[in-house]
């Protein structure tokens, strides 16, 4: 038995799990407890589709070991939603068509909830730098910046 | 059934508007299920051994020490996948590429594969697997490749299309030809001409997500596909085709697919992981790393294109000549055909020629890429119209005008254009904004034309009604892009109920009839042209079901605004169905009720677009960033705005990118040096501006809506736009793409250098 045993905190919820010793993250979350929101684009942490938050720290889930989770909190795409209530994020997505394919879409959310956690009224280019580590191929970006301006802007006045 | 497919103006009341697509919250909370987010009990996994040599012939493989692996229950060769092609020499090279049979011909070419029961076992029993190379002299250089002493790919091709048939074979697989008039007598009257060469580096269509299917086959001879892909149907006939299938035996689903842009419309990993699965008994998930990807899919062609423009002193273009080489990998392809076609595809001209050369090289076998070979041939013609231009003292927008093809127009092509939009889009430039904003310091701005053909092709559409009144619409097309909600809107506009009364889906393929790839801008153009003849379909049941519920001729009921209306003073006071109110009596007149339609979706409306963009250069260091950038381009109808601006940035961003940066970069050992995003960079948010777009309707004629794809059009310019505004900033004429900083600084220095 060369499994690694890891008790660790998945949307709010306590999870256990056991892995290898070379599995990423990401492998556990996609492959062990079919959360399959966070996509694997690279596997090098170079397109941000795998991005979640450890420890109010946005990721690569793809460049952590599943061992490494032992006793953090991590937040997923899906656990952004309360319910059936979207998060003002992925309604300004929605409404904005800050998605054409979707793919990058789940780790656009997580960095942009990180980004605006971080720092609730950014700049355009403060907006386009700390988006800088997730891959778009489809949209240009125009409208993923357009959403997460008003979604900055609802959030603010929450 | 009599469907009329011609434009009709009407007052729009669903198409226009900006819903929320159908498939949006699902996107937007990671339950959506792309190409790799599938599982099936049982499953393994399958890994491919891909060749790390260019060149090179396969004198033996070994597998048996990865048989015995414990957890390893299948290994592949080309043995596994015999050749069934029955002279079908197109697929033939599909198969060839899928698993090489003979030699690898590329850095990355698969050569055997495994299904384990997991991807640790898997990955290990690859490295049991001990293939005996003989290595081969490789050519990976356009120009080079076309020389006498280079090697040869492939010794059964000799070149088509040469007037008498060569003795010897070639890695020139094929020479097209285009053009009308007299070249040679237009440059006689030419008082300037303008001559260049011009390069264009190879560039991956760079989607996110990687080529990722489930195969399943059972004993009995079906088989199930889960697949991220761009044509279910397509796949499916491939598939059964390579592995000596019945197509209706073979079901094959499309997952969500995250991004193709022409890159998922071959088969690569699919008949691979079906020929496992068919082996091992079991299913198979095969999902490709990244490097794969860049390695062994579909890139686009590199190009060495030659351009001659000359013109008058008025600015009348006299004549037009180009000679454009484009790769095909190491298999035969069509795509300098292609450019051939495009490249003056937006100008009147009496004189004009283009010659096409196929060029084969140890690169992966090349794919479509958004609007294919168009973008390098518009690179080389627009570089050259704008430096025309200069040289003739004329503004190159109102050069363009001058010359730009109308309605009418014989194009460089052959076919007479109809009512077309390039025109239309030049003078939206000359009358915009950006256009007249005042520039800074070592700041330029360019502008560029692009032409696409568009593509109708086969097409079928179910529309059911149900008995509460809802409308599901299924479609073949894949949704790319939003494509479920602009077929939605269109629905709801035929039929005349709210948008939020359907739900579109795409249907898999034993679902529904044959439909072709989303390709050539055709989801939203054929797919709505087959649901406006689908609900016509319906509505003339729906009207046949109101005359038997009020008991008067089916002759005296119209379809108006989502209901049934008797007409005529004799009906005065029936009253109006509504679609629900019909429909929930559909038990007991008549069943169901539905609406089908299969159609081949002729007619596809040409596409044009202009360009405008600002560039700062850095002169220290040759780095080139976009400060403005603004599409104009002709949708024909928009039919969900937001996503046809979507589009058109889209587009602009990765022509962005095939223009500052991204390239394909071969070391002299012909393997393939930056596959990975690292590398091979594609653009970040922090690279771009927003990009400002103007949607012109000019309508099809050919389409109810007038509608025409735009999809595509909107790569076409970019490269030629960001080199004329580099050249504008710069004061050097770049002709070789990507303008790299590198590339940027050595044309600065040697222009200095004088």
């Amino acid at each position: 038995m060369t499994g690694i045993a890891v008790s660790t905190t998945i949307n709010g919820d306590t999870i256990e799990y056991l892995c290898q010793p070379d599995e990423t993250l990401l492998d556990v979350l996609r492959d062990r407890l079919g959360l399959t929101g966070a996509k694997e684009g690279c596997g090098t942490g170079d397109c941000g589709a795998c991005s979640v938050i450890v420890d109010d720290r946005l990721v690569c889930s793809c460049l952590v070991l599943g061992a490494e989770a032992e006793g953090r909190r991590i937040e997923t795409v899906e656990g952004m939603a309360h319910g059936d209530q979207l998060h003002t994020l992925q309604q300004k997505f929605l409404e904005h068509a800050a998605l054409q394919c979707g793919i990058c879409t789940p780790g656009f959310l997580i960095a942009a909830k990180d980004l605006l956690a971080k720092n609730p009224d950014p700049s355009e280019e403060e907006i386009r730098f700390g988006l800088a580590g997730n891959l778009c191929r489809c949209t240009g970006y125009d409208k993923i910046v357009r959403a997460v301006q008003d979604a900055a802007h609802v959030m603010k006045g929450a | 059934m009599n469907f009329d497919p011609r434009f009709s103006g009407r007052k729009f009341t669903s198409v226009g508007t900006r819903p929320v697509r159908p498939d949006g919250v699902d996107k937007v909370t990671g339950r959506a299920r792309y190409g790799a987010d599938f599982n099936m009990a049982g499953q393994l996994v399958g890994r491919v051994l891909r060749s790390p040599h260019a060149h090179a012939v396969i004198r033996k493989i070994d597998t048996s020490k990865a048989e015995k692996l414990s957890g390893v229950k299948a290994v592949i060769t080309a043995k596994d996948l015999p050749d069934l092609t029955d002279g079908d020499a197109a697929m033939y090279d599909i198969l060839d590429n899928c698993m090489a049979r003979t030699k690898a011909l590329y850095d990355g070419h698969a050569v055997a594969a495994v299904a384990a029961i997991d991807a640790r076992t898997a990955r290990q029993a690859l490295k049991l697997i001990e293939v005996d190379y003989e290595i081969l002299p490789h050519v990976t250089d356009v120009d080079e490749a076309m020389q006498h002493h280079a090697p040869l790919i492939n010794d059964t091709i000799f070149t088509e299309g040469l007037e008498q048939k060569p003795v010897k074979p070639s890695n020139v697989t094929k020479r097209s030809q285009f053009g009308h008039g007299d070249v040679h007598q237009g440059f006689g009257h030419a008082d300037f001409i303008v001559e260049r060469s011009f390069k264009t580096e190879q560039t991956h269509q760079g989607y996110i997500e990687p080529h990722a299917c489930v195969a399943s086959v059972s004993s009995d001879g079906t088989a199930e596909l889960w697949v991220c892909t761009q044509g279910h149907f397509v796949y499916r006939q491939h598939c059964a085709q390579l592995l000596g299938m019945e197509a209706s035996k073979l079901r094959v689903t499309s997952s969500e697919i995250g991004g193709g842009f022409g890159g998922k419309t071959h088969v690569w990993a699919e008949p691979v992981a079906l020929a496992l699965s068919r082996k091992a008994g079991r299913p198979v998930k095969l999902v490709m790393t990244r490097d794969e990807v860049f390695r062994a899919s579909g890139p686009t062609s590199a190009t060495s294109i030659d351009v001659k423009i000359g013109a008058r002193k008025d600015g009348t273009i006299t004549a037009a000549e180009a000679t454009l080489r484009y790769t095909c990998g190491p298999y035969a392809g069509s795509w300098a055909e292609i450019g051939a076609m495009t490249a003056f595809a937006c100008y009147r001209l009496d004189n004009v020629k283009t010659v096409g050369y196929e060029v084969l090289v140890n690169r992966p076998k090349t794919a479509a890429y958004r609007a294919p070979s168009a973008p390098m041939a518009a690179f080389a013609v627009e570089s050259a119209v704008d430096e025309l231009a200069k040289e003739l003292g004329m503004d190159p927008v109102e050069f363009r005008i001058k010359n730009a093809a109308q309605e009418g127009t014989r194009s460089s092509y052959g076919p007479v254009y109809g009512p077309i939009g390039i025109g239309p889009t030049l003078e939206a430039v000359k009358n915009h904004a950006h256009m007249k904003a005042p520039l800074k310091k070592n700041q330029g701005r360019g502008m560029a034309c692009g032409f696409w053909f568009n593509f109708g092709g086969q097409t079928c559409v179910d529309l059911n009604i149900g008995m509460d009144g809802s409308v599901s619409l299924a479609v073949g097309t894949v949704d790319v892009g939003g494509s479920r909600a602009s077929l939605s809107l269109v629905a709801a506009e035929e039929l005349g109920i709210d948008y939020s009364q359907l739900k579109a889906i795409v249907a898999d393929t034993s679902s529904l009839g044959y439909n072709d790839m989303t390709d050539g801008s055709r989801g939203t153009f054929s797919s709505s042209m087959a649901t406006i003849s689908a609900a016509r379909n319906a509505i003339k049941i729906l009207r046949e079901r109101a005359a038997q519920m009020w008991d008067i001729p089916v002759d005296d009921v119209v379809w108006e605004h989502g209901h049934a209306v008797a007409k005529g003073d004799k009906h005065g006071n029936l009253g109006k169905l509504s679609l629900k109110e019909i429909a929930a009596k559909s038990g007991t007149t008549g069943g169901p009720i539905a609406g089908h339609s299969e159609l081949v979706a002729d007619g596809a409306g040409v596409s044009f677009a202009t360009h405008i963009c600002d560039i700062e250069v850095d002169p220290e260091t040759g780095a080139a960033r976009v400060i403005r950038y603004t599409v104009v381009q002709d949708a024909g109808k928009a039919v969900h705005p937001t996503y046809v601006e979507g589009q058109y940035q889209g587009g602009a961003a990765q022509g962005i990118g095939w223009a500052l940066n991204e390239e394909y970069i071969y070391g002299k050992d012909g393997r393939l040096q930056n596959a990975g995003f690292l590398d091979y960079r594609i653009p970040v948010c922090s690279d771009l501006p927003m990009i400002d777009t103007q949607i012109l309707e000019i309508p099809n004629p050919n389409h109810p809506y007038g509608v025409r794809g735009v999809g595509e059009t909107s790569i076409v310019p970019p490269l030629a736009a960001i080199a004329n505004a580099v050249s504008n900033a710069a004061g050097v004429r770049m002709t070789h793409i990507p303008m790299s900083p590198p590339r940027i600084l050595a044309a600065i220095e040697a222009e200095r250098e004088g």
